[in-house]
C-alpha cells in the first residue's frame, strides 16, 4: 500500500500529464482549425491566399440570387461592398434576399467566395452578430433598438 | 384571470424560494431544529405554487388565450394539441418556468422522500436549491415574465417556430432542463457537504442516485437533440461542434466523471475534494450552457434571439454560483478529512484516469466553444473554431478513455494485477481482432476505411470487454441455466446497469466511427423519371405533390429507391411551409435498415419547372446512435432501480457498511 506522500505525487504526476495532453492537443488543433471572419469590406481590402478557409458574412442582395441546377449564385453586402458567392447544395430553409447570413469556404482566384457551408437564421429580426458589427463598421447600421422578442432557429446547409 | 393566477403563485414563489433559502441555513449554524424543519414544508410549497403557474401557462396555452403576451408569440389556434403543449417550453420565458419547475420539483423530492437525511445536511441542502430558485424565480419575474399581458386581445397568435413543431424537440427540452437541473442536487449537497465539513461514503450515497437520474436524462436529453438534427434539419448529419450542443455536452462529460468519482468516495472514501470540485463544476457548466444558449452571445446553428441585459442577469447568476460555492470550496475543502489509499494499478486509480480524460475533455472542449468570446474580447479578430478542432482534441482522448473502459471495471480495489486482467480479457482481443479484420475486408483499405474499421475494433473492445466482465461476474459458462438465473438476479442492478451503459456506449461508437467513414451523399437537379443513385442504391423521381397539413401546406416528393434486384422502398420527402409564421422547413425521408439509413431531401427547383434540386444520403451505422443512446439511458435507469440506490434505503445501507468495518 503506498503512503501518503506518495500518493500525492501520484495524483500531481497524472494532474500534470492532463493539463500537458491538454494544452498539446489545443495547440496543435489550433494551427488550422481555426476560421476567421471577414466583412466584404475586409475582402476588398486584403489579399487573401486561395484555399484558406474563412467565414464571411452580410445582407443577400435583392436581386442576385441565381439558381443554376444544384449551383446558387449570390452576392452579399455590408452596404458598402458586396461579394460574389457561389454554392452548390440546397440552401437553408429561411435563406432569402435580405437576409443576414454567414458563410464558411474559401476565396477563388477569380475573386468569388466559394462556400461550402451557408447559415441563415431562423427568425427575420435576428442578424449574426459579426454581419451586425461587419454593417456598423460600413456605417449603415440603423437597427439598435431592442429586437422583438422570439424563439428563432437557424440553419445551416452543408454540402 | 388563471394567467393572474398564475402569475400570482410565481411571485408567491420568490419570497417562499427567500424563506427556502436562509431559514434553514441559519438554523443549521444555530442547530435549532425548528428553524431547520422550516425546509421541508417550503420547498414542498415551492413546488406547489411554481407548479399552479406552469399549469396556468399551459392552460393559457391550450384554451390559446392570446391576451397572454407569451401565448399569442408563440401558439396558434391552428396548432395540433401537442405542439400547444410543447410551445409552453418552446419559447424563452416558459423554458425558464420549466427549469424552475423542474428544480422545485427536485427540491420537493428530497423533503418528500429525504427522511433518512440527516437534519442539518438535508436542511442545508434544500437552503442551497432555495438559492438557486431565488435566482431564477427573480430572472424569470423581473425579465422574463410569461403572464404579461396585451391589450387588445390579438385575434389570432404569431405560431410557434415550425421548426420547432416536432414530437422529438417537443421533449427534448424537458429531458434537457431535468439533466441540467438534476445536477443542482449534487451541487446543493456538495454545498451543504462543505458546510459541515464533512464527506463520507454515506454522503455519496445520499448523491450518487441525483447524479445518476440527471445523467440518464441529460444522456437522452443530448440524444434526442441530435437525432431531432438529423432528421429534421436535412443536412444529414447528427453532431455539429455547434456552441449550443457543446453547452450540453460539456457538463455531460463532467457528469459522466461526478458519476464515476462518486463511487469511488462511496466505496473507498477517497478522492473525496475532487468530487466535490466535479459537483459544483458539472451545475456550474450547466448554468454556462444555459447562459450560452439564452444570452445569445455565440453565432450558433441553434441560437435563441435574445436580450443582453438577460446574458447579463445570467452572466450575474453565475458569477454569485460559481464564484461563492468555489470560495467556500477553497476554504473548505482542505480540511476534508484525507481519503483511503490505493495503488496506481487499481480500481480507484482507473476511475481517477477516467476522470482525468473527461476532464481535460470537457476542458478542451470549453476551450473552443468560449475561444470565439475570447479571442473577441482581445480584439484577436472575430473569428470561429469549428468542427475540425473538436476533433483533432476530442477523439485522442476518448481512444484511450475507451480502452480503458474495457479494463476498469475488472480491477480490483485498492491494489490490482493488470496482468491478471489482461489474461481475462483474451478472448475479448481476440474477438477484436476478427472484427477489425471483418470490417477491413467489407469496407476496404483506403485510410478512411482502416479508421472507419479501428473505430469499430475500438466500440469491439468496449462491448467484449464489457462482456466479459459480466459473465465474469454472474459465471456464466460454469453454472446450470437454473443456478446461473439465481445468480444474474443476485447480481446488484448497479452492476447490471453500468454492462448496458458501457455496452451502449459501444453500439454509440459503432454509430459515431461508421457514419464518419462512410457517409456517401450525391445531388442532382431532378425531374419526374429521372434516377439518382448512392451507395449502389437506385432512387428515381415520380414526381411531387402539393399536400395540406394541419397548419401547414407541403410539397412531397415521391421516391422509390432500389438496390440491385431488391424490394423497392417508397421516400416521401417534404417541404413544407407553414401558414404561421410563413416559415419553411424541410422533412427528409428517412428509410432505416436497421444498421443503415437511406435519406433523401427534396430541395427548391428552378421555379415552375417540376424539377427539384434532390439530394440523397447513405448514412451506414446511423441508427446504431440512437441504439446506443437508448442503451445508456436504460443502463442509468437500471442501476437507478438498484436497492441500494432507492432514496429511503441510504441510512440503512450506511449502517451496514459501518458494521462491516467494525
Amino acid at each position: 500500500m503506498a503512503k501518503r506522500k506518495t500518493q500525492r505525487l501520484y495524483f500531481i504526476l497524472l494532474g500534470g500529464l492532463a493539463v500537458a495532453t491538454g494544452v498539446a492537443l489545443v495547440l496543435t488543433a489550433f494551427e488550422d482549425s481555426i476560421v476567421f471572419f471577414y466583412s466584404p469590406t475586409e475582402i476588398s481590402q486584403q489579399t487573401l491566399s486561395p484555399g484558406q478557409r474563412i467565414r464571411i458574412g452580410g445582407l443577400v442582395e435583392t436581386g442576385s440570387v441565381n439558381a443554376e441546377g444544384e449551383t446558387t449564385t449570390f452576392s452579399v453586402t455590408d452596404t458598402a461592398e458586396s461579394l460574389n458567392i457561389v454554392y452548390r447544395g440546397i440552401l437553408p430553409d429561411l435563406f432569402r434576399e435580405g437576409q443576414g447570413i454567414v458563410a464558411e469556404g474559401y476565396m477563388l482566384a477569380s475573386g468569388t467566395f466559394q462556400a461550402s457551408d451557408v447559415l441563415a437564421k431562423h427568425d427575420e429580426t435576428y442578424m449574426p452578430p459579426e454581419v451586425a458589427d461587419a454593417i456598423k463598421a460600413a456605417g449603415e447600421w440603423r437597427g439598435d433598438e431592442p429586437q422583438q422578442e422570439a424563439t428563432s432557429n437557424s440553419t445551416m446547409a452543408s454540402p | 384571470m388563471n394567467p393572474e393566477i398564475g402569475h400570482y403563485a410565481l411571485a408567491l414563489a420568490l419570497p417562499v424560494a427567500l424563506v427556502q433559502a436562509f431559514v434553514p441555513l441559519f438554523g443549521a449554524a444555530r442547530r435549532d431544529a425548528a428553524l431547520m424543519a422550516v425546509a421541508g414544508p417550503a420547498a414542498l410549497l415551492q413546488m406547489l405554487l411554481i407548479g399552479t403557474a406552469f399549469a396556468a401557462l399551459t392552460q393559457a396555452f391550450i384554451a390559446s388565450d392570446f391576451s397572454v403576451i407569451n401565448v399569442y408569440q408563440n401558439s396558434h389556434t391552428a396548432k395540433p394539441l401537442l405542439y400547444k403543449i410543447s410551445g409552453v417550453w418552446g419559447n424563452h420565458e416558459g423554458s425558464l418556468l420549466l427549469w424552475v419547475l423542474i428544480l422545485a420539483v427536485f427540491g420537493a423530492a428530497v423533503a418528500a422522500f429525504g427522511g433518512a437525511l440527516p437534519d442539518r445536511l438535508k436542511a442545508r441542502a434544500l437552503a442551497v436549491q432555495g438559492m438557486i430558485g431565488t435566482g431564477f424565480l427573480a430572472f424569470i419575474l423581473f425579465t422574463s415574465n410569461p403572464f404579461l399581458r396585451v391589450n387588445p386581445t390579438p385575434a389570432q397568435g404569431l405560431g410557434l417556430n415550425p421548426l420547432l413543431q416536432d414530437p422529438g424537440l417537443a421533449i427534448h427540452p424537458p429531458m434537457l432542463y431535468l439533466g441540467y437541473v438534476g445536477f443542482s442536487m449534487a451541487f446543493s449537497f456538495a454545498v451543504a457537504a462543505l458546510l459541515e465539513g464533512r464527506v463520507d461514503a454515506a454522503w455519496a450515497r445520499w448523491v450518487r442516485p441525483w447524479t445518476l437520474a440527471a445523467w440518464s436524462f441529460l444522456t437522452v436529453g443530448i440524444g434526442l437533440g441530435s437525432w431531432w438534427a438529423y432528421y429534421e434539419l436535412g443536412w444529414g448529419g447528427w453532431w455539429f461542434w455547434d456552441p449550443v450542443e457543446n453547452a450540453s455536452f460539456i457538463p455531460w462529460l463532467t457528469g459522466t466523471a461526478l458519476l464515476h468519482s462518486l463511487i469511488v468516495v462511496e466505496k473507498r472514501e477517497a478522492l473525496k475534494s475532487w468530487t466535490i470540485l466535479l459537483a459544483i463544476v458539472t451545475f456550474s457548466l450547466s448554468l454556462l450552457g444555459t447562459f450560452l444558449v439564452r444570452s445569445g452571445i455565440l453565432t450558433s446553428v441553434h441560437a435563441f434571439a435574445s436580450d443582453p441585459t438577460r446574458g447579463v442577469f445570467v452572466l450575474a447568476l453565475l458569477a454569485i454560483a460559481v464564484g461563492g460555492s468555489l470560495t467556500l470550496y477553497a476554504i473548505r475543502a482542505p480540511k476534508l478529512e484525507p481519503g483511503g489509499l490505493f495503488s496506481p494499478i487499481s480500481r480507484e486509480s482507473g476511475l481517477l484516469i477516467n476522470n482525468l480524460f473527461l476532464a481535460t475533455a470537457a476542458a478542451t472542449v470549453l476551450l473552443g466553444t468560449l475561444y470565439p468570446l475570447i479571442a473577441d474580447a482581445l480584439e484577436l479578430g472575430n473569428l470561429s473554431v469549428g468542427a475540425p478542432y473538436f476533433n483533432t482534441v476530442f477523439i485522442p482522448l476518448m481512444v484511450p478513455l475507451v480502452l480503458l473502459m474495457g479494463i476498469g471495471p475488472m480491477m480490483a480495489w485498492k491494489r490490482s494485477d493488470l496482468a491478471g486482467v489482461l489474461a481475462r480479457l483474451k478472448g475479448a482481443l481476440f474477438g477484436v481482432g476478427l472484427v477489425f479484420a471483418l470490417a477491413l475486408s467489407l469496407s476496404g483499405i483506403d485510410a478512411i476505411d482502416i479508421a472507419g474499421s479501428a473505430g469499430i475494433a475500438l466500440a469491439a473492445w468496449l462491448f467484449f470487454a464489457s462482456f466479459t466482465e459480466w459473465a465474469g461476474r454472474v459465471r456464466l459458462f460454469k453454472l446450470s441455466p437454473a443456478n446461473l438465473w439465481k445468480r444474474v438476479r443476485a447480481l446488484p442492478r448497479a452492476s447490471h446497469g453500468m454492462t448496458i451503459a458501457h455496452m451502449g456506449m459501444a453500439v454509440l461508437i459503432v454509430g459515431v466511427s461508421g457514419s464518419s467513414a462512410w457517409k456517401q451523399e450525391n445531388i442532382l437537379t431532378m425531374g419526374a423519371g429521372e434516377t439518382i443513385t448512392v451507395a449502389g442504391f437506385d432512387v428515381t423521381f415520380h414526381g411531387a405533390e402539393t399536400i395540406r397539413g394541419p397548419n401547414y401546406e407541403s410539397v412531397q416528393g415521391t421516391f422509390s429507391a432500389t438496390r440491385g434486384d431488391g424490394k423497392a422502398v417508397t421516400l416521401k420527402p417534404e417541404r413544407r411551409i407553414y401558414d404561421q409564421p410563413a416559415q419553411q422547413t424541410t422533412e427528409a425521408a428517412i428509410h432505416t435498415a436497421f444498421w443503415a439509413d437511406l435519406y433523401v431531401v427534396l430541395g427548391e427547383g428552378p421555379a415552375d419547372t417540376g424539377r427539384y434540386v434532390v439530394r440523397a444520403y447513405f448514412e451506414p451505422f446511423v441508427p446504431f446512435l440512437w441504439y446506443g443512446i437508448l442503451m445508456m439511458g436504460l443502463g442509468g435507469l437500471v442501476s437507478l432501480s438498484d436497492r441500494r440506490h432507492r432514496i429511503g434505503a441510504p441510512l440503512r445501507a450506511a449502517s451496514i457498511v459501518e458494521l462491516a468495518k467494525g
